[in-house]
């Protein structure tokens, strides 16, 4: 864990994740401006530091109602503005990035951020961004692999050699600069079926596990799938950390937290996604065995204590910004997450 | 209440025909809900390659988009080679798993041989109930021989057509209310 940054003995790291949409607030029906939209990311990361919460990231989305497809950027301007707090992406698109470049940027964060960046490699849900930036969407799943060994490959050696189909080959190629510690964690996006952890889990690589809703145990078994591939890739799972991360919301009751939650994602998702979600799996977001962290602090607790024994990540990572959320109610569950949730959980995970 | 008929071929004439019969009888007796009639021999569609119905644009875009939107969709489709015809199938290929979620779905189907009588509930109900439609569930199954000049003779089919409309609407309107007072008792 220690290549990660990670220290068990601490117990379950606490995050935050912006996928940095842009999106109208449904009650009023109204949208900042999108720099209105970056500045108040940047405040939601000092605010998440202020409160003690233990990483914060951004992701990449090149479509409309989103406003940081230049992710990298934001999380610089995050590492300037935090001192401790560990940022990352969340996730970048590597598919449709060189490799070298998203390392020197990542790199550079690194060091700016005095050895707190990490980088979280997907595949984009959406898939607009082949078009924009010139690549082929038939090669969504070839241009992935190739690029994110690459990325890995250049992690692990300063100077590679390499060759492959989607990029110009790299003989004796130095990528510079170099991360504080010489490496960065790199972590893998996964969609929460077994099928698509495994792949994760064969090269041995971190998880980063995101999830909408449903029953914990299902996620379980994704997580089971994650380890078991590691195995018989020859890794060892006790090495190797996950994080989830999903939709959290917290406020006096439950009932108050759905309310103040459901109109966002639901208007949100329609936006962005063309389906909204269903009051129905909405309300059983409350359930103690249900994946979403929404409900009053204590319910919440409970829930992540819950989800911990079962899983035994290391990262929970809260989703709380989604669909024009603003900002009062964000620094309302920031401070709630700090002053009750945070110090309980610490409590309940750390080794003594 | 947004109804969209869609003629699910670009081969022949029968099941716009029948479509048209629908068309006619919703603008007759239904004339507040808003039809689009949808006949896939008039549009360009792409075939689906995975990506959002959001990313499309032209006729696949308007066409997805449409059917997105719609409270009630009455389908025709012939039946070709024991099946649907690939048209249907792929506007179903292009939109999301979910996308008849909260909507009501009939079928008009037409066929040049009562063989092919069963197609329909073996092969696209479950395509439907896989995407979460709520189905009507008696379909109006209509042959060769109802049909001459690009008419529909048999007086029969016309009523059974009629019954399917009132069924789209009714049931339509019914599971509406139902939702909204299930929604209303979320109390979020």
């Amino acid at each position: 864990m220690e290549k990660y940054r990670i220290d068990p003995d601490k117990g379950l790291e606490f995050g935050i994740y912006t996928l940095g949409d842009h999106l109208p607030n449904p009650a009023t029906g109204e949208r900042i401006s999108a720099q209105q939209r970056i500045q108040d990311i940047i405040e939601y990361a000092q605010l998440a530091e202020q409160a003690g919460i233990d990483f914060f990231s951004v992701g990449e989305s090149h479509q409309e109602y989103f406003a940081t497809q230049a992710h990298a950027v934001v999380l610089s301007a995050i590492a300037q503005a935090t001192k401790r707090i560990k940022i990352a992406s969340s996730s970048t698109i590597i598919s449709t990035s060189d490799p070298v470049r998203v390392y020197e940027n990542f790199a550079t964060l690194d060091l700016i951020s005095n050895g707190r960046a990490e980088l979280v490699a997907g595949r984009a849900s959406r898939i607009g961004l082949f078009e924009l930036l010139g690549y082929d969407v038939r090669n969504y799943e070839d241009l992935f692999e190739e690029k994110f060994d690459l990325l890995r490959l250049i992690n692990e050696n300063e100077t590679v050699n390499w060759s492959g189909e989607f990029r110009a080959p790299l003989r004796n190629a130095k990528v510079l600069p170099r991360p504080v510690n010489g490496s960065l964690p790199i972590w893998r996006a996964v969609g929460g079926t077994p099928a698509s952890a495994m792949k994760a889990g064969y090269a041995g690589v971190p998880m980063f596990m995101a999830h909408l809703g449903g029953a914990a145990s299902t996620f379980k078994r994704t997580i089971d799938a994650y380890r078991d591939a590691a195995k018989e890739g020859g890794h060892d799972p006790a090495q190797l950390p996950v994080a989830t991360a999903g939709f959290f919301y917290a406020a006096e009751s439950s009932q108050q937290a759905l309310k103040e939650l459901y109109p966002h994602i639901n208007e949100g998702m329609k936006l962005t996604n063309g389906s909204g979600f269903p009051k129905q799996l909405f309300a059983q977001g409350v359930d103690p065995h249900n994946i979403m962290n929404i409900g009053s602090p204590q319910q919440i607790i409970e829930k992540i204590l819950y989800q911990h024994e079962m899983f035994g990540h290391q990262r929970y990572i809260a989703q709380i910004d989604f669909g024009g959320m603003p900002m009062d109610n964000i620094k309302k569950n920031l401070e709630l997450i700090g002053t009750e949730i945070l110090p309980a959980i610490k409590k309940y995970t750390a080794r003594k | 209440m947004k109804i969209v008929a869609l003629s699910g071929s670009q081969v022949g004439s029968k099941t716009r025909t029948a479509i048209d019969a629908a068309v006619e009888i919703l603008a007759e007796k239904y004339p507040e809900a808003e039809t689009t009639l949808i006949d896939l021999a008039d549009f360009k569609v792409e075939f689906s390659d995975g990506r959002n119905y959001l990313d499309y644009d032209g006729d696949t875009g308007y066409v997805t988009k449409t059917i997105m939107e719609a409270d009630a969709i009455i389908i025709g489709t012939p039946i070709f080679q024991a099946s649907i015809p690939a048209t249907l199938k792929n506007i179903f290929d292009l939109l999301p798993v979910n996308a008849f979620r909260d909507k009501v779905v009939s079928m008009i189907v037409t066929a040049g041989s009562s063989k092919h009588y069963l197609v329909a509930d073996l092969q696209l109900k479950p395509i439907l109930a896989y995407m979460k439609a709520q189905m009507v569930q008696t379909f109006v199954f209509i042959e060769e021989e109802d049909f001459f000049q690009k008419k529909i003779i048999n007086h029969d089919v016309l009523f059974r057509i009629d019954r399917l409309v009132e069924d789209t609407v009714v049931l339509t309107e019914t599971f509406s209310k139902i939702r909204e007072q299930k929604e209303e008792a979320y109390d979020f």
